[in-house]
């Protein structure tokens, strides 16, 4: 069996905590639509209904083992990255140029699943960095040059090498000891903690902003962000962190609110980032695939930003 | 031979081809998809890539995959045997001769037979593939086809992002989602006045209704 119920004891308790929360929004959203018909709640309920699937995906994941989690994160890396090149302007010579960024997906993810950290780490910045340019240099095309390779590196930086920290957290050595493949331990809690902080800080930055927003934080990027929201948000998130801490992380209270807090700004920043992007091109979201929510890079955009940020305070400090 | 035929096909779009087109590519739908639930019908779809006739058959169930045939050039896809045995039993295309080639075969009456007898054709009015990821004039062989079955519906429907995954003359496949946009229904009993520009106003819809971008 993959699963270690004494290992992943606090780890299933949260989870339970979760799906309870869950639970108390679908009932609250069935009863607003019962009491008040005259408003249309579709949309928050295809919100609800996909955050179950989300939520069982993930946990399904997580049970299973870093092997499958590391397989989950590589498949969503190849989506994200799909929708990304998707929606930005690519250029037909650059086309196998493209088929060479879809592949350091596989070799990213086989890096983490070797525990290779010095590779993991450098592939994408230095490796691929080096290669993309040499490639796009053989097809001798120069108009659009610098917007076509910049475009194709920031795409793998977000897509494949900020979501991979979210797979190497569950790789965390424990104890000296690499993680096994098949048995979840100590870096399946420290990727709940991660992955559920940044989730609720993104619910609880809108339903502040809802309730109490005035003060547009950055209104030529995206207007329904405020300044209420935001930091109402931070609070909330470095609250629960603070909670969380000691049955997920190896950190103590105030360590753990200082990375919640940590994780509401670094989240907002990468949300605001990616709206900047679609702006930018002209569309409000980045896809369809997550009814409710938009595409995958809607949902993963905070995630981009705090999952290294949170993985490199963690290996500093504690691993 | 028919049935194994039939069975190999069915197998080949259950197991291989609607895998790659809703995983590998991921469909995206502008809007609620309008397909046919029986035959006959004609599906008439932008033209940019081979892979446009895999993804219009994977919009459709696999019930009534016995029922539906593309529209395809003779002399392109019956160039050698295998291919032609592939062309014709697992992809079931229905093979025209183009004007021109051949003046005494009449595709309008051979597509028309298919639809007399409840098929559902998947028809490109553009004709072949064109440049990728733009949309060519319209051929009349359309309208020629709707005048001679004035009661089919025609249902439109445009792909964006095939051109990208897989144009014309590269066999390299580079993955981006596959955006599909729907329209009401046509018949030419109904919109059988100026037919021509009926349907390129429809497609012209279409278009615009994606705002994604194309190859540089």
């Amino acid at each position: 069996m993959f699963f270690d119920f004494e290992s992943m004891r606090t780890v299933t308790q949260v989870f339970m905590f979760l799906l309870a929360g869950l639970s108390i929004a679908s009932i609250i959203g069935w009863g607003l639509s019962v009491t008040n018909k005259e408003k249309d709640y579709t949309e928050l309920k295809q919100r609800i209904n996909s955050w179950w699937i989300m939520i069982g995906i993930f946990g399904l994941a997580l049970v299973m083992g870093p092997l499958v989690t590391v397989l989950l994160f590589a498949m969503l890396s190849f989506i994200a990255l799909k929708e990304y090149f998707s929606m930005t302007p690519t250029r037909l010579v650059d086309r196998k140029v493209l088929f060479w960024a879809y592949l350091t997906i596989p070799i990213q993810y086989y890096w983490i699943a070797t525990g290779w950290y010095g590779m993991f780490i450098i592939f994408i910045p230095v490796y691929a960095f080096l290669f993309i340019p040499f490639r796009m240099v053989l097809a001798g095309e120069t108009k659009n040059y610098l917007r076509a390779v910049g475009n194709i590196h920031w795409g793998l930086m977000l897509t494949v090498f900020t979501l991979s920290h979210l797979a190497y957290l569950v790789m965390l050595p424990s104890e000296g000891e690499y993680q096994s493949l098949t048995m979840s331990g100590d870096g399946a809690a420290l990727l709940l903690y991660l992955v559920m902080l940044t989730q609720l800080n993104d619910v609880a930055q809108y339903v502040w902003g809802k309730i109490l927003g005035t003060t547009p934080i950055a209104p030529t990027i995206s207007p329904n962000k405020t300044r209420e929201g935001l930091i109402g948000g931070v609070i909330t998130t470095g609250v629960l962190a603070m909670i969380l801490a000691g049955l997920l992380t190896p950190m103590i209270w105030w360590q753990g609110l200082l990375v919640g807090l940590g994780i509401g700004i670094a989240g907002f920043i990468g949300d605001v980032s990616l709206s900047a992007i679609k702006r930018d091109i002209g569309i409000k979201d980045s896809g369809q695939l997550i009814p409710g929510h938009g595409g995958i890079l809607d949902r993963l955009d905070s995630l981009t930003f705090t999952a290294p940020l949170f993985f490199h305070v963690m290996r500093y400090f504690y691993f | 031979m028919k049935y194994i035929n039939l069975a190999l096909r069915w197998l080949f779009f259950a197991l291989i081809i609607k895998p790659i087109v809703k995983i590998v590519i991921g469909l995206r739908y502008q809007n609620t998809p309008i397909l046919p639930k029986d035959g006959p019908a004609l599906l008439i779809a932008n033209h940019n890539s081979h892979l446009d006739t895999m993804v219009l058959i994977s919009l459709l169930p696999l019930k009534i995959l016995h029922k539906v045939q593309p529209v395809a050039a003779a002399d392109y896809f019956l160039k050698n045997k295998f291919l032609g045995w592939f062309a014709l039993n697992i992809i079931g295309i229905l093979p025209i001769e183009r004007q021109g080639k051949d003046k005494t075969a009449n595709p309008i009456e051979q597509c028309a037979k298919a639809l007399d007898n409840g098929k559902i054709l998947i028809f490109f009015p553009e004709g072949s593939r064109g440049e990728p990821e733009k949309m060519t004039d319209l051929k009349y062989g359309v309208v020629k086809l709707a005048e001679r079955c004035p009661k089919v519906p025609l249902y439109p429907i445009y792909m964006h992002g095939l051109g990208k995954t897989l144009p014309k003359g590269d066999a390299l496949f580079v993955p981006f989602f596959c955006d599909v946009v729907f329209s009401e229904p046509m018949t030419y009993d109904v919109s059988g006045e100026n037919f021509y520009d009926n349907v390129k106003e429809r497609f012209g819809e279409l278009q615009d209704s994606i705002k994604l971008p194309k190859w540089d």
